[in-house]
């Protein structure tokens, strides 16, 4: 279904259900690339920003925070280093703004709620939307906490994505899911950020519940580090989200396309 | 500061709290509270809420508790009159002696009591964060009452400087885990506690020590510490005769304080004050003042008072006690200090050392560094209201803070 707003331009969010789905359609599961902005440090941040989103159908940029709570070892690292290279978020999405030509790849903040606060949801979603930004994801803001920030983004149709985890019961799950804008984040397991997972046939059980109750395209987030992992949800969700290791890709100086090429292959 | 002031309704909402309307069915004192985890932990708290509503109340429970607290806990505690405290400043100064509940602090209160709520809702582990150390040893001497495995979150820089409790907490049987993460005290071990219950949220109770963190912590905090402020109020009178003009209190996260408190907040005529961590001076990352120097924001779980700059990055924080060292403050707090119920001040380092050595030495009790900022507010708010009836929470005793005291207090005097 394609959605106009009455000025006839679609709407920021729309781009990333679409680039899902048309990669899913071709039958492999889309790879959504996550990167803590500013690290490893602020002057290759648009280098490295182009390389991935080259290759990846949609980009998460992970915006850093004093206490990323649901996070493990990794983006804590990567999160306190840029902060203490001067990450601000202003600057992030100045940079965002001045990207020419902007990245095919449509593109999500990651931020814990705090500073987006600070910036201001009066002025947040026009400059996001500025910024190229198509969509937000907040860990620390559950659904019931989220009407402010779904208002305020909705005025400039910038996606708000609902997360999922295997703990969630179901008619939480449906609820979830119909809510959820842009696509659905499904977390795997429970628990942080970044630890391995062996994806077990009850994670594909739960990505299909999942897949069945949303009307956006569902992505499976956490612990998804190797074209193994990648190929093992084929066919249960629309796209995977990679992050720690991708961060740790960085952190060691790699080339970030060769290794998402790899998690393609 | 970018952070927007806050408009609120002063007097409709001190009408509100007055009648006890909060927290309200969303978990918020007014503006602030609120539940802000990821969605991993929304169920759990969904049952913690329910556990909550379902077992406090049970007269089976309350008698379980009850007896735990008299016969295991010590209480009531007893208040004590300060005799050389009041004619030194002036005053007649009362004192609620949490220093003799079991283990040594108000935090057993709250640690037994969510330890049994554990037990009742099947939990299989607990977990906790601990700063100066105190709720680390209450909740592993609670765990080990109740035969439940306890992991404690401690802070590296705490792990140092509150050394003897560290050893304390091992004896009864925790296992102590160092956090090297962060701001290395304790907004870094809530941080780590939290990652432990995210990772298990079926079978892991997170025993939250203070009045903070996600809807309903705040409010269960305050049920289990409110037992302070109700014998206290019932003492006041039947041993001084009257009222308090003014109940004294440190607070850091805030649980001693909103136990005392809470009770007396209906008593319009009875003033309220907070004294928080001055550290050494009210420069952002000099403090643990948030009340004071704090602006409106998400950290942990709810919406409160926060340090933290201006693009909402939360600040290191300075201060001699462990247990004040934290950039927020419990939701409830904010609210009271918002709508002019509680007033605060803050009291730096050294005043407070100071005045740990005046109490010790004329009292002949040495409170914690922690409860030392309460007496040093005390001290100042006596001198400007001269003949004043205080009540002050010691909250809790010194002896923890022997490795502090040697470098400070006691440097050059072996």
């Amino acid at each position: 279904m394609t959605t106009l707003i009455t000025t006839g331009t679609a709407r920021p969010r729309d781009s990333i259900s679409a680039a899902i789905k048309s990669t899913a359609a071709r039958g492999r599961p889309a790879v959504v690339a996550f990167m803590t902005a500013g690290f490893p440090d602020r002057a290759h941040f648009t280098h490295n920003l182009r390389a991935i989103a080259a290759e990846a159908d949609v980009v998460e940029i992970g915006v850093p925070f004093s206490d990323p709570m649901a996070d493990g070892a990794t983006i804590q690292r990567a999160s306190f280093a840029s902060l203490q290279g001067g990450f601000t978020l202003t600057w992030l999405l100045g940079e965002l703004a001045a990207m020419q030509p902007r990245p095919q790849a449509p593109l999500l903040l990651m931020s814990y709620l705090n500073p987006l606060l600070a910036f201001g949801l009066e002025r947040l979603p026009e400059v996001a939307r500025n910024a190229g930004v198509s969509g937000f994801i907040i860990p620390d803001l559950p659904y019931e906490e989220s009407a402010d920030m779904r208002a305020a983004l909705d005025r400039v149709g910038i996606a708000l994505v609902q997360m999922v985890t295997p703990v969630t019961p179901d008619a939480r799950l449906r609820m979830l899911c119909s809510a959820s804008q842009g696509f659905v984040y499904a977390v795997t397991m429970t628990g942080t950020t970044g630890k391995s997972v062996a994806v077990p046939d009850e994670v594909l059980e739960y990505m299909d519940r999942v897949q069945s109750m949303s009307p956006v395209p569902v992505c499976a987030g956490f612990g998804i580090r190797t074209a193994e992992h990648v190929m093992r949800m084929r066919g249960h969700v629309d796209g995977v989200v990679v992050g720690s290791a991708l961060v740790e890709v960085l952190e060691r100086g790699e080339d970030p396309a060769q290794f998402l090429r790899s998690l393609k292959s | 500061m970018k952070t927007q002031a806050l408009k609120i309704d002063r007097e409709a909402l001190l009408a509100q709290t007055l009648r006890g309307e909060f927290p309200d069915a969303r978990g918020r004192f007014g503006p602030f509270g609120g539940r802000y985890v990821p969605e991993t932990l929304v169920p759990a708290l969904d049952r913690l809420e329910q556990g909550i509503r379902d077992i406090l109340p049970d007269p089976a429970f309350k008698a379980e508790l009850d007896l735990q607290l008299r016969t295991w806990v010590g209480r009531p505690t007893p208040l004590t009159y300060a005799a050389t405290l009041s004619q030194r400043w002036g005053a007649e100064v009362w004192l609620k002696r949490e220093d003799l509940a079991h283990t040594g602090a108000h935090k057993i209160n709250n640690a037994i009591g969510q330890g049994l709520l554990a037990k009742r809702l099947g939990a299989k582990r607990i977990v906790a964060e601990t700063g100066a150390g105190q709720h680390g040893v209450a909740t592993a001497a609670a765990c080990a009452r109740l035969g439940m495995p306890c992991t404690v979150y401690m802070g590296s820089i705490d792990m140092e400087r509150q050394a003897p409790n560290v050893g304390r907490m091992k004896l009864l049987g925790a296992e102590v885990v160092p956090v090297t993460g962060g701001d290395k005290t304790l907004r870094a071990a809530i941080d780590e506690a939290l990652r432990d219950w995210v990772s298990d949220p079926n079978g892991t109770f997170y025993i939250l020590g203070s009045a903070v963190g996600p809807h309903p912590y705040p409010y269960m905090v305050r049920e289990f510490q409110r037992v302070i402020g109700v014998e206290a109020r019932a003492q006041m009178l039947a041993q001084a005769g009257a009222l308090p003009d003014v109940v004294v209190a440190c607070v850091g996260g805030g649980s001693n304080a909103i136990g005392l408190f809470h009770p007396f907040v209906p008593d319009t005529e009875v003033k309220l004050l907070g004294f928080e961590a001055g550290g050494i001076g009210p420069g952002l990352g000099q403090n643990a003042a948030s009340l004071a120097y704090g602006t409106p924001g998400v950290l942990q779980g709810c919406y409160s008072l926060l340090l933290q700059d201006e693009h909402g990055q939360v600040q290191e924080t300075q201060s001699v006690s462990a247990g004040l060292d934290y950039p927020g403050v419990g939701p409830e707090h904010a609210l009271l200090a918002s709508i002019g119920r509680l007033g605060f001040a803050a009291a730096e380092d050294d005043e407070s050392l100071e005045a740990l050595s005046e109490c010790s030495r004329y009292e002949g009790i040495l409170p914690a560094i922690e409860t030392a900022h309460a007496f040093a507010g005390a001290r100042k708010y006596a001198a400007s209201n001269p003949g004043c009836r205080i009540l002050i929470g010691l909250s809790g005793r010194g002896d923890k803070d022997m490795p502090t005291l040697q470098r400070t207090l006691l440097k050059g005097k072996t």
